[in-house]
């Protein structure tokens, strides 16, 4: 019986968490066009997203982008199939890794940076300053880090793609696949459904970030302790729904995942 | 009869079974300064949060400038009326990402929707050398000492000439000297400026010093209120209690618990 009400709990919680990130999601876009917030703000957003999170990006994309050809590149040899590598590495980046690897580097770098900063926030008053002044804190806070998102991920995620499809390609060209074939391929197989798609997902990954961070910063409690918390939850919560939200959109922009 | 700037009638607020405030009556006009004492955790900074909208009472109302609040974040107008009020929070609440000319800015941009960069550097040198923080603007809050955050996050509650003042400890955990100066600059710019001022304190100094009428509270109420000069007098046991405040510890000493 204990089981039952234990799972029970977890996923009230689960559904309770959805929705208040929902909510959060909701005012903040409203914010964004009704609310006052900072120009400034925004465009330290802007480039706090950005930067912070580039060389990491192209760290991880390039890394990826080998490993896939190291992976592959006996296979399309043994089956002859070497005119498809360059399309398959550049298809599998464009469509899901670069979206999701952008995604969870940018959860890591700035989504937790985040949270720990308007979590701070909560504690030592400052929301409720804001709110005082007779701002309405969500949009204040909230708005520009939506915004940031959703315009930084999609940019970062083109950055990614580049940089993927770069270090495959040198590691195919090392191994002696002529460098037409491959950048051919890319052209035959790459479709601009498929950067549309890719780029569709980077901003849902976007909103993912920047609402799990500010919705956990706001809702912190208890000292320190919750700035720890808070940040703790919201990079899991960002990976988790990242993932999720992968999956479903493959699903549906892509007919399945590959 | 000065215009009453701020009422509140029998306020009672409860935390879960926590009964924190259980009918709290004040009133505060024009030129008038009242103290709000009480121990730790009797609920003062809770009646600050209330008048300013942060909490809701669970009963009771807060009548600000003549208007009841009854819908506090909903409403444009009663939103204007939060911006005739300048609150300085018990930790002072800078923005840590902001520097001091910034932060104390902010009210000028965000309240008075001030777009005039020069008007604004004006004000904003003006009011830190009210506060005799001159020259500070490019300082970041976590540059600042104890007494300097108090008086900056004083200056930004000022600065878009308020009608009321709200102060959560203005002097607690400050040095007497630099608790004195903060009194003597509340006090003649409350004077100048014709504000009503609620300050919430233990500095029994404070109190007397700046204020026209203390209140003490006790277990949700108020349970005494009068003069400086009625309190120094006063037979209250309660009263007796907060200023004496003091037990013997061994034969012929005495701490403050
Ligand atoms: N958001 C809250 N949730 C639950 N309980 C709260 C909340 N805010 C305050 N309390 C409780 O209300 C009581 C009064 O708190 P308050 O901060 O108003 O005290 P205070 O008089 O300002 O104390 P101090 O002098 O130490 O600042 C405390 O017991 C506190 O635990
Ligand atoms: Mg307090």
């Amino acid at each position: 019986m204990e089981i039952f009400r234990w799972l029970g709990k977890i996923a009230i919680g689960f559904f309770e968490t959805l929705g208040f990130f929902s909510l959060f999601l909701l005012k903040s876009a409203r914010g964004i066009f009704r609310g006052k917030w900072s120009r400034t703000d925004l465009s330290k957003q802007l480039e706090r997203v950005g930067v912070s999170s580039i060389f990491v990006v192209s760290i991880t994309s390039a890394f990826t982008g080998m490993v896939m050809a190291v992976q592959t590149i006996d296979q399309f040899v043994r089956f002859g199939a070497t005119n498809y590598i360059g399309g398959v590495i550049g298809l599998s980046m464009v469509r899901g890794m670069s979206p999701v690897l952008t995604g969870l580097v940018v959860t890591g770098r700035v989504g937790a940076a985040m949270a720990a900063e308007i979590s701070s926030m909560r504690i030592t008053e400052q929301l409720d300053a804001l709110q005082a002044f007779g701002l309405d804190d969500v949009a204040f806070v909230g708005s520009p880090r939506l915004v940031a998102g959703l315009v930084m991920l999609p940019l970062l995620t083109i950055y990614s793609f580049v940089i993927g499809i770069g270090g495959g390609y040198l590691f195919v060209v090392t191994r002696g696949i002529h460098s037409v074939t491959f950048l051919k391929s890319l052209e035959a197989l790459l479709e601009p459904s498929d950067i549309f798609g890719g780029l569709l997902k980077a901003a849902f990954f976007g909103i993912i970030i920047s609402t799990t961070a500010c919705a956990e910063g706001f809702r912190a409690g208890n000292g320190a302790i919750g700035v720890g918390e808070a940040t703790t939850r919201a990079v899991v919560w960002s990976n988790m729904l990242i993932l999720a939200f992968n999956y479903i959109l493959s699903t549906i922009l892509f007919g399945g995942i590959r | 009869m000065k215009a009453c700037l701020l009422e509140a009638t029998a306020i009672e607020k409860s935390f879960g079974e926590n009964a924190v405030l259980r009918g709290i009556d004040l009133a505060l006009s024009a030129g008038e300064t009242l103290s709000l004492m009480g121990p730790s955790g009797c609920g003062k900074t809770t009646v600050l949060r209330m008048i300013v909208g942060l909490i809701k009472p669970d009963r009771g109302k807060i009548t600000l400038f003549g208007r009841e609040m009854t819908h506090p974040e909903d409403d444009e107008s009663t939103i204007d009326l939060k911006r005739r009020i300048g609150i300085v929070f018990q930790g002072g609440a800078l923005f840590d990402s902001l520097n001091v000319g910034e932060n104390v800015a902010f009210p000028l941009r965000y309240c008075l929707g001030l777009t005039d960069e020069g008007e604004i550097e004006r004000r904003v040198f003006e009011v830190l050398e009210q506060v005799e923080l001159p020259g500070t603007e490019s300082l970041m809050p976590a540059e600042l000492s104890g007494g300097m955050k108090k008086r900056i996050a004083i200056a930004r509650a000022l600065v878009h000439e308020p009608d009321i003042l709200l102060l959560d400890e203005p002097t607690t955990g400050l040095d007497p000297q630099t608790a004195r100066h903060i009194d003597r600059l509340v006090s003649e710019i409350g004077k100048r400026r014709n504000l009503g001022i609620l300050a919430v304190t233990h500095d029994l100094v404070t109190a007397i010093g700046i204020s026209d009428t203390i209140l003490l509270m006790d277990r949700g109420k108020i349970s005494w209120r009068g003069t400086p000069e009625e309190w120094k007098t006063s037979e209250d046991p309660n009263v007796r209690k907060f200023a004496t405040g003091l037990r013997p510890v061994r034969a012929g000493r005495t701490v403050c618990p």
